[in-house]
């Protein structure tokens, strides 16, 4: 069955767009020619997020061979003020990325959404050059708590002090497993095997040698997940630049091309009463947006591997569901075959996901790009498929998602 | 209740009365918050040196070893180049003022009665040439300038320099300079 089918009959509330309306932009190719990163750490304190931002983009400018001041056309920021602590963060976007007085413009958002502006930038024509940047430094930030807090609803949310709105995870976590008959044991093997993964990536400061008993064994954190099982925080910058595709073959020999994106939102924060628990529609409703773009019918025969959402164990589970690689309710069935581990039939989160990474605020996104696009650079003859999905999402309490589909051919 | 406020002249006082701020979240329709936003920033390495600079009385900047912008408040990369800004500079801390305003304005728009006299200090840096670039400079208060000052344009171009806070009372921070104040005749 078509993800198109499949998805329409699964969530009658997602309005599917005929393939012809997004279809039909089928102008330029964009693909991604240079990538950098900086930090990665649970604390940098040693650098401003402006000086973090400088070592990504020297990095991303350096493998795409591109002077930021004469060879970029258009950049796009992606952050959010409350994170920074600065109103009118936007306006810091500029400096560190050699931005100067050149079109420039911030997504208070994921930086997967970001790379979606960027992608649309290079197909309309207008731009042929455009670098995506995302950071985050949550060590910044003392009080988290407050941050989230003003996240809900001020009416009818707020007022009951519900602390950290990190438990609208938990409610979803437990309403999947009722619904699926995933175990704690499935979510404890996600986090083990995340965690280890994590060891060989030079950007996972939480990565560990656990096993699925050391996960079941450490201290609840959100019921039905313990410590290990929700990922810590990280400070991080990722730069990316991304070209059409005649420029694109002006700069690499090898691109990696950006065919799909896709975003959407639920019902608005703070309106928790009315998510559909144990499910996360917006993941469906913006894979389905960029599966349309990239001409993907079936992802688990027509890509590789995956880099998903896994800041809660659970998510990943419900994550390759929502995105059509496994079947309603079979993503613990695949884990438990092993599909799921590097060299199997669908390896997801060799990266080592968020439970090794962590969670770089408005940059996860972008960073699970990054993973992706790095394995399809260096790595793309492992697979019979080299193709990627790329799924975000922006965690509680917010209900919004990003898709993109990588390629190496 | 009638709550004392500055008026401007000719202000005929409306009908009713004020509410108490307690008064007015009572109102149905009216939900109070009170943000808890608290940061540590990461001040980095080129404003955490220029901090300590502070302490020390000194301001200093870093240069642009391509196109020799000086930065103060100084950046690791040049904002024009986007290179590294490898050379630290010591300024001397004089400067003129390049541009300089006396508000009366208050957040509310209310007028207040005391004006903020502030501007922009073009700090003298070395090997610097008049319109090259846009200058190293420092945003601060002005003390010793008048209102009439800044309204006649004599405010412009005063030769300025940095009146320290003494050495025990600083603590790394922009306000170790208390403000700019006019340089004496025949003293720079």
């Amino acid at each position: 069955m078509g993800v198109h089918t499949y998805v329409a009959a699964a969530h009658p509330n997602i309005v599917v767009a005929p393939p012809t309306s997004v279809g039909r932009i089928l102008m330029r190719r964009v693909a991604i020619v240079g990538a950098g990163w900086a930090g990665f750490r649970p604390q940098v304190p040693e650098l401003s997020f402006r000086e973090l931002v400088y070592e990504a983009a020297s990095r991303a400018y350096e493998e795409a061979g591109v002077d930021p001041r004469s060879d970029v056309d258009a950049f796009v920021s992606c952050q959010e003020d409350y994170w920074e602590g600065i109103a009118i963060a936007d306006e810091f976007a500029p400096e560190p990325l050699g931005a100067v007085l050149r079109p420039t413009y911030t997504v208070a958002g994921d930086g997967l959404q970001g790379l979606a502006q960027a992608f649309m930038m290079i197909r309309s024509g207008a731009f042929d050059v455009v670098v995506v940047e995302a950071h985050a430094k949550p060590s910044d930030i003392v009080t988290l708590d407050g941050i989230y807090e003003l996240a809900l609803d001020p009416l009818h949310v707020r007022p009951l002090r519900p602390g950290n709105p990190l438990f609208t995870a938990g409610l979803d976590a437990v309403a999947y497993m009722a619904r699926t008959g995933a175990s704690r044991l499935h979510l404890a093997m996600v986090a083990a095997a995340n965690k280890r993964m994590g060891l060989s990536n030079p950007r996972a400061p939480h990565a560990a040698r656990v096993t699925v008993d050391d996960v079941l064994e450490s201290p609840t954190y959100i019921y039905p997940m313990s410590q290990l099982e929700v990922a810590p925080f990280t400070d991080a910058a990722v730069v990316m630049v991304l070209a059409s595709d005649e420029a694109a073959r002006r700069l690499t020999d090898a691109p990696v091309w950006l065919d799909g994106v896709g975003w959407a939102t639920e019902v608005g924060t703070g309106a928790v009463e009315f998510h559909e628990w144990g499910r996360m529609p917006s993941i469906r409703a913006a894979a389905l947006m960029a599966y349309q773009m990239a001409g993907v019918d079936s992802p688990a025969s027509q890509t590789g591997f995956a880099e998903v959402e896994d800041r809660f164990s659970f998510m990943e589970l419900l994550a390759l569901e929502e995105l059509g690689v496994a079947g309603e309710g079979e993503a613990a069935a695949m884990l438990e075959r092993g599909d799921l581990a590097p060299g199997a039939f669908y390896p997801v989160n060799q990266s080592g996901g968020s439970l090794s990474v962590g969670v770089p605020l408005e940059a996860t996104g972008l960073w699970r790009a990054l993973e992706a696009y790095l394995e399809l650079r260096d790595n793309s003859g492992a697979y019979d498929q080299p193709r990627a999905v790329v799924a975000s999402w922006r965690g509680p309490p917010t209900y919004t998602s990003a898709v993109a589909v990588l390629s190496a051919v | 209740m009638a709550v004392e406020k500055p008026r401007r002249p000719g202000w005929v006082e409306p009908p009713g009365h004020y509410l108490k701020s307690r008064e007015m979240y009572s109102l149905p329709g009216l939900v109070e918050y009170k943000p808890r936003a608290r940061y540590l920033f990461s001040a980095g390495q080129a404003q955490s040196r220029f901090l300590r600079g502070l302490r020390e009385g000194k301001i200093l900047g870093t240069r642009c070893p391509r196109c020799g912008r000086v930065y103060v408040p100084p950046r690791m990369f040049c904002e024009y180049c986007h290179a590294p800004t490898t050379e630290w500079v010591e300024l001397p801390g004089t400067g003129r003022v390049h541009t300089a305003v006396v508000s009366y304005i208050g957040t509310f728009r209310e007028r207040r009665e005391e004006p903020e006299i502030v501007g922009v200090i073009q700090l003298d840096a070395p090997g610097y040439v008049e319109g090259g670039y846009e200058f190293a400079g420092l945003f601060h208060r002005l003390c010793g300038v008048t209102p009439e000052d800044v309204m006649s344009g004599r405010a412009i171009g005063m030769r300025v320099r940095p009146r320290w806070r003494p050495p025990e009372e600083r603590r790394g921070d922009v306000n170790d300079i208390e403000c700019f104040e006019p340089i004496p005749e025949g003293e720079g």
